[in-house]
């Protein structure tokens, strides 16, 4: 207890404050909210527009991409399909793409592909694999033991035993892990424009540079509408399949 | 005999649901390659083919990495774990009374408070702390102070929607228990609520810090301190070989951060 109090007390003394900026700064914080309150949709529509063009065919695309890359993964990194060497080289696939975050892997994609939603794609592609295989792993690691067994005993070669015994056992919580991706790429594909990797996160970032609050408050609800949207159709589809 | 023209043969889906099902994934397969192609419509395939030899390029510049810059990453990694901690500590108290406002079982107004947490929720956690820190550092100018505060704003909507699901989770029949007793709803609160939802607000908090300690290391490209704004600087300059150190350092937080907090949630949960 008194350990954490001493932390509490270094951590707050090595924050310096600049009151008088933060004081100067309060006045455009109103005019942030207030730009929020009143947004601006019409004059920068151009530019919101091929940013969510940007954002949204990066989501799709990505997530399409990334489930179909993870499901050989995930096979491979499920303990009781895959052969060990298999195992050990899908598992190692998946922590290397989970430990960094998509901002770090979109800023070397970028320095590599160059500007623009392809970086992107290939970022939130990269990040759905850990995701997705991990979780479809566990999910295949889960699976009733028993009917696998039944379909090994009919002398199903290993490809049948995936195809007739696992598959319709894991089949509704791999489109529901599917359709959570796609609402976390939305999310992030709004983020990673801030390094250069397109998406409505560029556009985001010049209007809050230009100090044009409007826009960015017009931009943030379209982005928290679009959220909110994604969010409760995929967790309506994710009640329908399940 | 039975003919074989006039067997129905058992079929697992019927026609329609085969139909269905094929359309389903016709359209599927069709957006995806309309968004693929308006996605592509303006990448320059001459730098997408020149990527691996950027790669290599880029590669041999990272290694070996410069240790000696090591000396140098101490002060903004103590930035970054301050960053994160404070934020996640002003994002739990703030989210502590949001959470009770939404739950429906303790809310004071199902139709006019509990609609209000909800729309503070949402924004929270629709916003990427990034985006929250891209913020305030406009409107407050660029430090930790920016960088907390956006950790702790992103972590309210986090925090409280977990907490507000564990607290319509509890049993009520305690609840009733403490009532009958003459209790306030302070008391209620004291006695009946929060004994029950306190390993599930530990779990969270600590999930939540974890998950700020790899948020915390990136906010600093956008000028809100820590290991991000020496990131920032050294891909600025090109610094390569500076750049595989902190991705080394920030790995190693990352999961020292995990392992703790897989600790802790072990111990409490």
């Amino acid at each position: 207890m008194s350990g954490s109090v001493v932390y509490l007390i270094l951590a707050i003394n090595s924050v310096e404050v600049d009151w008088f900026r933060v004081y100067e700064g309060l006045e455009r914080g109103w005019r942030f909210i207030q730009g929020f309150l009143t947004p601006d949709f019409s004059s920068r529509w151009q530019d919101i527009q091929i940013g969510l063009i940007e954002s949204l065919t990066m989501t799709l695309t990505s997530t399409v991409a990334g489930v179909l890359v993870s499901v050989p993964i995930g096979i491979g990194a499920a303990r009781n399909l895959a052969p060990a060497p298999v195992y050990m080289f899908c598992r190692s696939i998946i922590t290397l793409s989970r430990s960094f975050q998509e901002i770090i892997i979109a800023i070397l994609l970028v320095s590599m592909f160059g500007f623009g939603p392809f970086a992107g794609f290939l970022t939130l592609t990269f990040a759905s694999i850990g995701f997705l295989s991990k979780l479809l792993a566990e999910d295949i690691e889960d699976c009733d033991s028993a009917q696998i067994d039944a379909i090994r005993a009919s002398g199903a070669r290993w490809w049948q035993v995936v195809n007739y015994a696992v598959q319709p056992q894991v089949m509704p919580r791999l489109i529901g892990l599917s359709l959570y991706r796609l609402d976390i790429n939305f999310r992030e594909s709004s983020v990673i424009g801030i390094v250069g990797a397109g998406g409505v996160g560029a556009t985001l970032n010049t209007a809050i540079d230009r100090y044009e609050y409007d826009s960015a408050g017009a931009i943030l609800i379209i982005i928290i509408a679009i959220v909110l949207v994604v969010e409760y159709s995929s967790s309506y589809i994710r009640r329908w399949v399940q | 005999m039975i003919s074989g023209a006039d067997t129905q043969i058992w079929q697992f889906r019927t026609p329609k649901q085969h139909i269905l099902r094929w359309l389903g994934w016709f359209w599927l397969v069709a957006l995806t390659v309309f968004c693929w192609n308006l996605m592509t419509e303006d990448t320059i395939w001459a730098f997408v083919a020149d990527a691996p030899r950027q790669a290599s390029d880029i590669g041999g510049r990272m290694l070996p990495p410069r240790w000696g810059y090591l000396n140098q990453l101490w002060q903004p990694l103590w930035d970054t774990l301050n960053i994160a901690t404070l934020g996640t500590l002003i994002g739990v108290i703030i989210a502590i009374p949001v959470a009770f406002l939404a739950a429906g079982n303790t809310t004071p107004s199902r139709y006019f408070v509990r609609p209000v947490a909800l729309l503070i929720i949402v924004t929270s956690r629709s916003i990427n702390s990034l985006i929250w820190a891209l913020l305030l550092v406009a409107i407050i100018g660029p430090g930790l102070l920016a960088g907390i505060i956006a950790i702790g704003l992103r972590s309210i909507g986090f925090v409280a929607k977990l907490l507000y699901e564990a607290i319509e989770e509890i049993d009520e029949k305690q609840v009733e228990a403490i009532r009958a007793t003459g209790a306030s709803g302070a008391q209620i609160i004291d006695y009946a609520i929060i004994p029950q939802i306190l390993p599930a607000f530990w779990g969270i908090s600590v999930f939540r810090w974890d998950i700020n300690i790899r948020e915390s290391t990136i906010l600093g490209l956008v000028g809100a301190g820590g290991l991000g704004l020496q990131l920032q600087s050294s891909l600025s300059t090109l610094a390569w070989n500076q750049v595989t150190v902190i991705f080394l350092v920030i790995l190693a937080t990352v999961i020292v951060s995990e392992w703790v907090s897989a600790k802790v949630r072990q111990a409490v949960l």
